[in-house]
Order: C-alpha cells, then sequence, then structure tokens
C-alpha cells in the first residue's frame, strides 16, 4: 500500500503527487519534462520533495521536516529506463547483488526465462533480455513496491508485447503495488488498472 | 646504491602517487558530486598547480612549510620534523605538482559512467561503502589507473619545486631530474645521459602500458 501527497518545486512549474496505491499496476503518463521521473525518484529516496509525505506501508519513508529513510532501507524496486545493470558483472552477480533468498531468486530466474543468460555480460544480452534481468534483479530484494521508468520504451513491438504480459503475470504472482511510468497511451491502457495522468506537475485519475 | 637518484626518485614518486591517488579519489568522490557555495572556488584552488609555474609552488611550499612557516615550525616544534632540505620535501613538492592530474582524471573517471548504476545499487539495498567498493570503483577503474600513471610520471619528473624546497643534496634529495641538471652543469655529461635515458624508459614504458592495458580492458570486460 503506497500513500503519497508531496509537492516538489521543479525548474518551472511546482510538481504534485496525490496517489494511493493498492495492489495494482497503476501507470503514470504524461508528456517529457512533466515530473514522471522526478515523482519515481522521490519515492525511491534518490530525490526528495520539499514537503508532504510519502507512506510505504507501515513505513513513513518521508515527512515534512523529518530525516527521509535511506534508499537503502525503503523496500522499493526501481527498474530505470535504461535498466542500468552492473555492466562488470554477470547476469548471476546482477541478480545476486541485493538477492534476500536463494531458492527465491531461482524461481524468479525460471519465472522470467533468463536461465541461459546466468553467465553473460550485460553488453551481449538484448534488449529484451536485459529487460527481464532488471526486472528480476529488482524483485530479487523482496521489495513491497515496484517502480518502473518506461521499462518498454526500447523495446522493438514484439518483445515490447511479450515484456508486458509477463509483467502483468508476475504481478499476479508477487501481488505487490506496481507504479509504472510510460508516455505510450496504449501501453497505458492495456497494462494499468489504473492510469494517472500527469501535465506540467499536476497528477490526475483517468477514470 | 640505495641512495643513487634512481632509487631515490622512484621511492618519493611512489610514496607521492600513493597519497595522491588516495587523496585525489576522496576528494574528486567528495567535491564534484556535491552543489555548495565556493565549490568553484576550491576546486580552482585544487587546480592551480597545474597552470603555476614550479618556482612559484616552490616558493609557496617553503612560506607554509619552511623553518619558520606556519605549519613548518609546528611541525619543528612538535615532532622534530624538517621538511626543508630533506626528501620529504621533494615527495611534498611531488604531490603538490602531479595532484590536479590524479583529481581530473578521478573526476571524469566518475563521472563517466551512468550515475543511475549506483543508484540501482543503493534501492537494492546495499550500503553506500559497498557500493563505492563493487561498483564505482570497478566502473572508474580505468580512469582512476589513467590517472594513477600521469601521477607518477608527473612526480618523477618534478624539477622546479623539488629544488627550491628540498635543495641539492646528494643523496638525500637529489632525483633523477635534480641529478641530470647538476651533471650537465658541472661538465658530467655521460652521468647525464644514463639519468636521460632512464627516465626516457620509464616514461615511455609508463604509457605504453597504459595504452596496453586500457586496450585489453576494452576488449575483455566489453562495457556497455
Amino acid at each position: 500500500m503506497l500513500k503519497t501527497n508531496f509537492s516538489k518545486q521543479l525548474d518551472r512549474f511546482p510538481l504534485n503527487v496525490n496517489i494511493n496505491l493498492g495492489n495494482e499496476i497503476a501507470v503514470l503518463t504524461g508528456p517529457s519534462g512533466s515530473g514522471k521521473t522526478t515523482t519515481l525518484d522521490c519515492i525511491a529516496g534518490l530525490q526528495h520533495p520539499d514537503d508532504g509525505f510519502i507512506q510505504l506501508g507501515d513505513n513513513i519513508l518521508f515527512k515534512g521536516k523529518q530525516k527521509p529513510a535511506p534508499v537503502q532501507n525503503r523496500k522499493v524496486g526501481y527498474v530505470f529506463q535504461n535498466y542500468a545493470l552492473f555492466p562488470h558483472m554477470t547476469v548471476k552477480k546482477n541478480i545476486e547483488y541485493g538477492a534476500k533468498d536463494a531458492s527465491l531468486t531461482s524461481q524468479l530466474i525460471d519465472a522470467v526465462g533468463i536461465n541461459h543468460l546466468m553467465n553473460k555480460y550485460p553488453a551481449h544480452i538484448s534488449g529484451g533480455e536485459k529487460q527481464r534481468v532488471a526486472l528480476a534483479r529488482a524483485l530479487a530484494t523482496q521489495p513491497i513496491l515496484l517502480l518502473l521508468d518506461e521499462p518498454f520504451s526500447s523495446l522493438d513491438h514484439q518483445t515490447k508485447v511479450q515484456c508486458q504480459q509477463e509483467l502483468v503475470r508476475l504481478h499476479k504472482l508477487w501481488k505487490i503495488p506496481i507504479l509504472l511510468v510510460t508516455h505510450d497511451r496504449h501501453e497505458a491502457e492495456s497494462l494499468g488498472h489504473r492510469i494517472l495522468h500527469i501535465e506540467k506537475g499536476v497528477l490526475k485519475e483517468d477514470k | 646504491m640505495m641512495h643513487s637518484p634512481f632509487w631515490l626518485s622512484l621511492k618519493i614518486s611512489t610514496i607521492a602517487t600513493l597519497i595522491v591517488f588516495i587523496m585525489g579519489i576522496i576528494l574528486a568522490r567528495i567535491i564534484s558530486r556535491k552543489i555548495f557555495p565556493g565549490k568553484s572556488l576550491i576546486e580552482s584552488i585544487l587546480l592551480l598547480p597545474l597552470v603555476l609555474p614550479p618556482t612559484v609552488i616552490g616558493f609557496g611550499l617553503l612560506y607554509i612549510f619552511g623553518q619558520k612557516g606556519w605549519i613548518g615550525s609546528l611541525l619543528m616544534d612538535w615532532f622534530g620534523i624538517r621538511i626543508v632540505f630533506s626528501w620529504i620535501g621533494a615527495v611534498l613538492a611531488a604531490i603538490v605538482v602531479s595532484f590536479p592530474l590524479m583529481y581530473q582524471s578521478a573526476t571524469a573517471a566518475f563521472s563517466n559512467y551512468d550515475q543511475n548504476i549506483e543508484n540501482a545499487a543503493l534501492t537494492m539495498g546495499a550500503s553506500k561503502v559497498k557500493v563505492f567498493f563493487t561498483i564505482s570503483l570497478p566502473l572508474a577503474w580505468p580512469g582512476l589507473l589513467a590517472g594513477l600513471v600521469l601521477t607518477f610520471a608527473r612526480a618523477l619528473g618534478e624539477f622546479g619545486a623539488t629544488l627550491m624546497i628540498a635543495g641539492y643534496i646528494p643523496g638525500v634529495t637529489e632525483t633523477l631530474p635534480l641529478a641530470i641538471y647538476f651533471a650537465v652543469e658541472s661538465g658530467h655529461m655521460e652521468e647525464a645521459k644514463i639519468w636521460v635515458l632512464v627516465l626516457l624508459i620509464l616514461g615511455l614504458s609508463s604509457i605504453l602500458w597504459l595504452n596496453w592495458w586500457t586496450r585489453r580492458n576494452m576488449l575483455t570486460t566489453s562495457k556497455e
């Protein structure tokens, strides 16, 4: 359960994010520069709001002038736009880096279907494979919230559809709130249980 | 033998390089990532030795570390350590002149990869120390190593500032560049030739090694 109500002054306008999210997939859409990535960064703790609060489950991640919870303790999985895989580690090492439980990790590797990639380096796998590795790597840390920043934007159409279906399937297994950023309207409609639209820092929910 | 200019130079440059390598990495990490008032002034001061003549650096070092200088007199009173006319003075000179090279290399090396790679490690629960040693350091390593070689080469070649603070004392502060200068000065061209050759070989081999290492590194780890 994610609850946020925070504000942050961006370069050209203030960002206001009021989200209540259960164990569902919410898609955040909006034009470039509207504050989508900043929203994810604030929830993950890579940037901080100016005011307001962010609560995840029972944990207060951010509240007004209190010291924000460190990134490491937030239990927020984050799949970055370019995946940010560790280029000097094999796929196996990437996934094990923050993994909590070995048996769960191997289940996860099976579920995502990347068993054959374990000893390869990120530079030697395709975009769709990187996306799967990034997803497995984030889930292996057993997060209670998953953030995805344009996870399918660099994939060709066929791979994109495949990965989207896989995400929906994984969500049924994992049952955690997922907040996904995209500027693809079609993707938003086919994936999201809920669609949130952000423009110039103002967030509205499409009914 | 241990007091020959060759070994003395090697000792002084190695110690200076190790200190500069570690200091450069730490300062590059702390300063280049943060935005604070006076940042550009501090960075300018750190890079100043790059544009100043070595004699000005030597003068500054004498002013600070000389027997009447404010740090020099404290060191003398408290620990009985004398910087001027000692090999420590030569190390100090080498540190100051070579520091900007390491600082620049380290700053570039740490900004040469996607910063989200570090962020990803943080969101996966890794402490900042773990992220530094398992992510930042290996990814920045080629650039840091280039800085190390440049630092060593610069430290090895230091002349002006060394002469001003450490002086020319055979067997104590007589580094290779000093040995060459004073050999020529006193007409010992044969001796000067040998030391010139040694410096040429050291310089050339470090650049060759660096090139080889960089190329090998690019082939094997094949970063994105």
